[in-house]
């Protein structure tokens, strides 16, 4: 493999792990707060819905990310409510989610474009642009940095970039500041959050609150950035997948952004080649899609370090009287 | 919080749940300009008012009794088996491998070596889940989850590289022998004058499913074993206190639980497509959750429940071929349903419970 192919895949792994990234580090504020979230998948797939809708109609792809971050907040609280205000299993309402968002996204697409539950593709100003970093032209002719920078760092749109971003960003507002304490705190001891007058609730809506807005930006970048338009069940499990990065990293940011590169760069691997051929053995592409879920087992397993997951998750908080 | 009388646990808050998911189906019907009672009417006249509507009804039901007893089974223990879709899958797996290779003079012999080979296979695909749960604590939801996908890896793979045959597009296996056909409710029930069940689907499996649910009444209620799931459901440390070893009973209510969910495989691999094909559980894994929380645990009511989602998918079904509404209008309602009768089912109850409550005050 040439340095230009090899360029080539890791570029591509960076824009399939983009929305992994994005809903990794939603899962990760949700759970960290105490409410496992496995409906990740469907607020994704609503987002990805409503952002290539709305781009699709109003020929803005701004307007189609605020329609994606909204109706995947609501969504998530939805969530909030059945596991915070009505204390529901946690588990069966994130799966009474994606199916909401599986059935709604294809009966609302079918209702108002009438092509089978699809948006009709993204053209010009619906799509997210590429963005060229300063001086990539110019640095190009530069021996192998040159194009690592103009074809790898340079060229992808911005959620690529609000996606790095966010990782810096979440591990500060979890590790720097108050609120993110407190946030900690509600998923490990919420009886000890409550004592000190915190409010329980209110920091688990707001955790499930940020939930949704990530979640909308990765739906909103599937349908918008990384594909033109929005089609059936097109997240594909890559809720399931970030759920399976969100334990893989053990629940922290920076390990998130390297779980995430990893699962993207097998997405990538199989993407671009079919069956690989390693000396006589060969592996076939079917592997590549599994071996994300593979790997989380033999993590969860305890057999490369053990996952342990924030003490009160799952767990709906009940004042004592 | 006031307790409710069992009659309304039981019977009531489903209800409600039912008829509030009802409900919204209908405001969602309307939100996309259709008729909600047009399409009410569409749905019983498409799926129950001919017999070749039961015929579809009750194939879909089949495969529901048996995600929905798989969901159930697990429960009692307090596990959340999510891992249905996986385990059918390798359940239709099981049957393939049982009707292609081995060869059988009769199709009830075939059929017993069949369930045997689904169960087997279906169990084995959730053993590793449940020891994991059992020995190293790891979250059985997720690890369900995972096996879903590496259970559709794992056909996909052998469909299309092993066990279709050469020459074929399609990644499917080749036709069963005629030998290991099922008899469709056609062939048992229909007659020269009276033609029933025209090319419905149903099959000789719904019996094998209510047999699956009286055995699992039994199972639960009348045997040693099942008191054991149900004192584990309870309480962990009580039924250890009594003696009850918890690894064991989690791995085999859960290894129950997926000999159940493999049973499907027989309905759709051996009772319909008689082969092998890509996603031939088309969700049905799912569907167990709803069925499973709506028929309360019992057999009994996921018999009913299952009943219910048949006729929704046969319903469904009809409404996309004669109106504007996709098939997913039924995903809409199943997730309305789980997420009622799951998830927001304190939101039923309370208020139910204050309404009791009230009640009872005036008689005291």
């Amino acid at each position: 493999m040439d340095y230009a192919t090899l360029l080539q895949v890791l570029d591509s792994t960076m824009r399939l792990a983009t929305p992994l990234l994005l809903a990794c580090l939603a899962g990760l504020f949700s759970e960290r707060a105490g409410v496992i979230d496995i409906g990740l998948e469907g607020k994704m797939l609503i987002a990805a819905f409503f952002s290539a809708a709305i781009a699709a109609a109003t020929g803005s792809v701004w307007l189609g990310l605020l329609a994606g971050l909204v109706s995947s907040t609501l969504l998530s609280f939805v969530h909030g409510l059945a596991s915070i205000t009505f204390r529901g299993n946690q588990l069966i309402s994130g799966v009474a989610i994606n199916f909401l968002a599986a059935g709604l996204t294809v009966l609302i697409a079918q209702d108002w474009f009438g092509q089978g539950g699809r948006t009709p593709s993204l053209i010009g100003s619906g799509r997210w642009e590429n963005i060229t970093l300063p001086l990539a032209e110019t640095l190009r002719p530069v021996p192998v940095l040159g194009p690592l920078y103009a074809d790898l760092i340079s060229g992808h749109s911005l959620l690529v970039y609000v996606g790095l971003v966010m990782v810096p960003v979440t591990w500060w507002v979890l590790f720097r500041t108050r609120f993110g304490l407190r946030l900690r705190a509600v998923g490990e001891a919420p009886e000890a959050v409550d004592t000190a007058g915190v409010s329980v609730t209110g920091l688990r809506y707001a955790a499930v609150g940020i939930c949704g807005l990530l979640c909308g930006l990765a739906g909103s970048y599937l349908a918008t950035g990384l594909q033109a338009g929005f089609v059936k069940d097109m997240t594909a499990g890559r809720g399931y997948i970030a759920l399976a990065a969100l334990i893989f990293a053990k629940w922290r940011p920076w390990s998130a952004l390297g779980a995430c590169l990893l699962f993207g760069l097998l997405q990538a691997v199989a993407l671009r080649y079919q069956n690989i051929d390693l000396g006589g053995i060969t592996i076939p592409v079917q592997v590549m899609d599994a071996l994300p879920y593979i790997l989380t087992v033999v993590i969860l397993a305890g057999f490369v370090g053990k996952a342990i997951p924030p003490r009160a998750g799952g767990e709906p908080y009940v004042k004592e009287r | 919080m006031d307790k409710l009388p069992p009659w309304a646990d039981a019977v009531l808050v489903p209800l409600i749940s039912l008829l509030l998911a009802a409900a919204l189906s209908a405001l969602v019907i309307l939100g996309i300009g259709e008729n909600p009672v047009e399409a009410f009417r569409l749905m019983v006249e498409g799926a129950l008012l001919r017999s070749a509507g039961w015929g579809y009804t009750l194939y879909y039901a089949t495969n529901f009794i048996f995600t929905g007893l798989a969901v159930s089974v697990a429960f009692h223990a307090r596990l959340f088996n999510i891992g249905g879709e996986g385990q059918a899958t390798l359940g239709g797996l099981g049957v393939a491998i049982v009707c292609l290779y081995l060869p059988w003079p009769h199709w009830t012999l075939a059929m017993l070596g069949a369930s045997v080979a689904a169960a087997l296979f279906g169990a084995a695909w959730a053993f590793i889940p449940a020891y994991l749960q059992a020995k190293r604590g790891s979250h059985i939801v997720i690890t369900t989850i995972m096996f879903n996908f590496i259970a559709a890896a794992l056909l996909n793979y052998l469909l299309v590289n092993v066990m279709k045959p050469a020459g074929q597009q399609d990644p499917a296996t080749d036709i069963f022998p005629a030998a290991t056909h099922l008899p469709t409710f056609q062939d048992m029930f229909a007659t020269e004058a009276n033609p029933l069940f025209r090319g419905a689907p149903g099959n000789v499996t719904f019996f094998l499913a209510i047999a699956a649910c009286v055995a699992i009444w039994a199972l639960i209620w009348r045997t040693r074993l099942g008191y054991e799931i149900r004192a584990l459901g309870h309480s962990e440390s009580a039924a250890r206190y009594a003696g009850i070893s918890p690894v064991k009973t989690i791995v085999v209510a859960m290894l129950i639980s997926g000999g159940l969910a493999g049973l499907m495989g027989v309905n759709t691999a051996m009772g319909e497509a008689e082969r092998l094909v890509m996603n031939a559980t088309e969700g049905a894994g799912f569907i167990g959750i709803a069925v499973a929380l709506m028929g309360r645990n019992h057999p009994v009511g996921v018999f009913l429940a299952a009943i219910l989602f048949g006729f929704l998918y046969q319903g469904g079904a009809e409404l996309a071929l004669w109106t504007n509404i996709p098939r997913e209008l039924i995903v809409v309602i199943q997730a309305l349903v789980i997420l009622f009768t799951g998830a927001l089912d304190n939101a039923v109850r309370m208020p139910l419970a204050r309404v009791f409550a009230m009640r009872r005050k005036p008689a005291e």
